[in-house]
Order: C-alpha cells, then structure tokens, then sequence
C-alpha cells in the first residue's frame, strides 16, 4: 500500500509495516485479516480494500484521536 | 536461478532512474525459523540491489542482532528495512513478491529521495501528528 510508506516518509511519527499475509497465518488470525489489503493503525482503527488518500488520512487521525 | 526476470530488471531498472540518494535495505533472517522463505527474501533484496549503484544490503540475524532488531522494531523474519537519509519506518514482513515487489520498489524510490507524493493537506496534517502512528497493511502476492 504506497499511501503509508509515503506517510512514513512524511512524519517521524508514522511506522508502517507491510505483511504478507499467507506468511504470517498467526498475526493475519490475530488481526482477522479476511481480505487484503486490510489496514490497521494503532491496532484501534481498521478498514479492508484501498481508499483514496483522504480516507486513508482520516482513519490514520482517527486513530490518535483520544478516546 | 534468479527470480527476476530480464524484463522485471529492465522494467525495475527504468524505476530505479528516480532514485535520488543512498538506499539501505537491511535484511533479517533466521534460518531455523523459516530457511526457505528467509532465503528467498535474501536472493530477491540482493537481485533488486544489483540494478542500482544507490542500494547497499545488509543482513542480520534476528536471533544474534538482537539490539539491532529491537532498534528497529522487527519481531519476524523474513523482514526487510527500507532506509534512506535516514530510518523512516517503512518495513516489510515476508517475501515481497507480486503485487508487493511494486511497494518495495516504490518504497525504496520514495526513501531516497525523502518526497512522499502526499498532498499538501495531508503533508500538514501528518506534520501535526502528536502521537506515534503504527500502520500494518495485509497483503497478498495477488
């Protein structure tokens, strides 16, 4: 997924980490990864399938919002 | 038997003329873990250095660089780091195969020249961030 390498490269702030699925059965169980790509930030906010930069910007808020 | 083609290098190599600075990309293995697929992402990191004079390879042992590793955050193997003038948080888990090596290419572009293609709001709004932002994206070869 371009869009969060490229976050990262935009802020300190932003690690992202892309997993191979089919590699890693235990953490795509963990993270009940049933479509790819599936996103999660902060293991508080996930969506499935690609979203335009927007979206992808408000779900990365989102998830640093305070609960 | 390598596993890019002669057309994956050329069309990898005609990528590679925006790499704009010094890319490392440093692997962790672990053959007890997974030797296959370590393996693998090893020949493929080595196969993609090759196409351009910018790219350096390094490869730790998770097990054995074990300071290095958490420096970097990385608890699985095959892992690859994709640094430029500095770490900036891109990884990758498994074998960046298929619609993946795409990422890792674009990933090391955009590494090297420290200009993600984001607009300008977005570029803001990440500049403001106040807390640390932990993406993981799933994916598939296909």
């Amino acid at each position: 997924m371009r869009l969060a390498q490229h976050m990262s490269v935009a802020s300190e702030r932003v690690r992202s980490t892309v997993i191979e699925a089919t590699e890693f059965p235990e953490l795509s169980r963990a993270y009940q990864v049933m479509g790819v790509p599936k996103v999660v930030i902060n293991d508080r906010v996930q969506f499935e399938g690609a979203v335009p930069e927007p979206d992808f910007l408000g779900a990365v808020l989102q998830a640093v919002e305070t609960p | 038997m390598p596993i890019l083609s002669a057309r994956d290098q050329d069309a990898v190599r005609k990528e590679f003329e925006r790499i704009a600075g010094a890319v490392k990309l440093v692997v962790f293995s672990q053959s007890l873990a997974a030797p296959e697929l370590c393996q693998q992402n090893e020949q493929l990191v080595r196969e993609v250095a090759e196409l351009s004079d910018k790219i350096t390879v390094e490869v730790l042992n998770l097990a054995i660089d074990r300071e290095r590793a958490e420096a970097y955050g990385v608890d699985q193997v095959p892992a690859i780091v994709v640094e430029g003038s500095r770490d900036w948080g891109i990884r990758f888990y498994g074998v960046p195969l298929g619609y993946e090596f795409s990422n890792l290419i674009d990933a090391i572009i955009v590494a090297s020249t420290g200009e993600p293609t984001l607009s300008e709001e977005t570029l803001a709004s990440l500049r403001a961030l106040a807390s640390d932002v932990d993406i993981k994206v799933f994916s598939t070869p296909t």
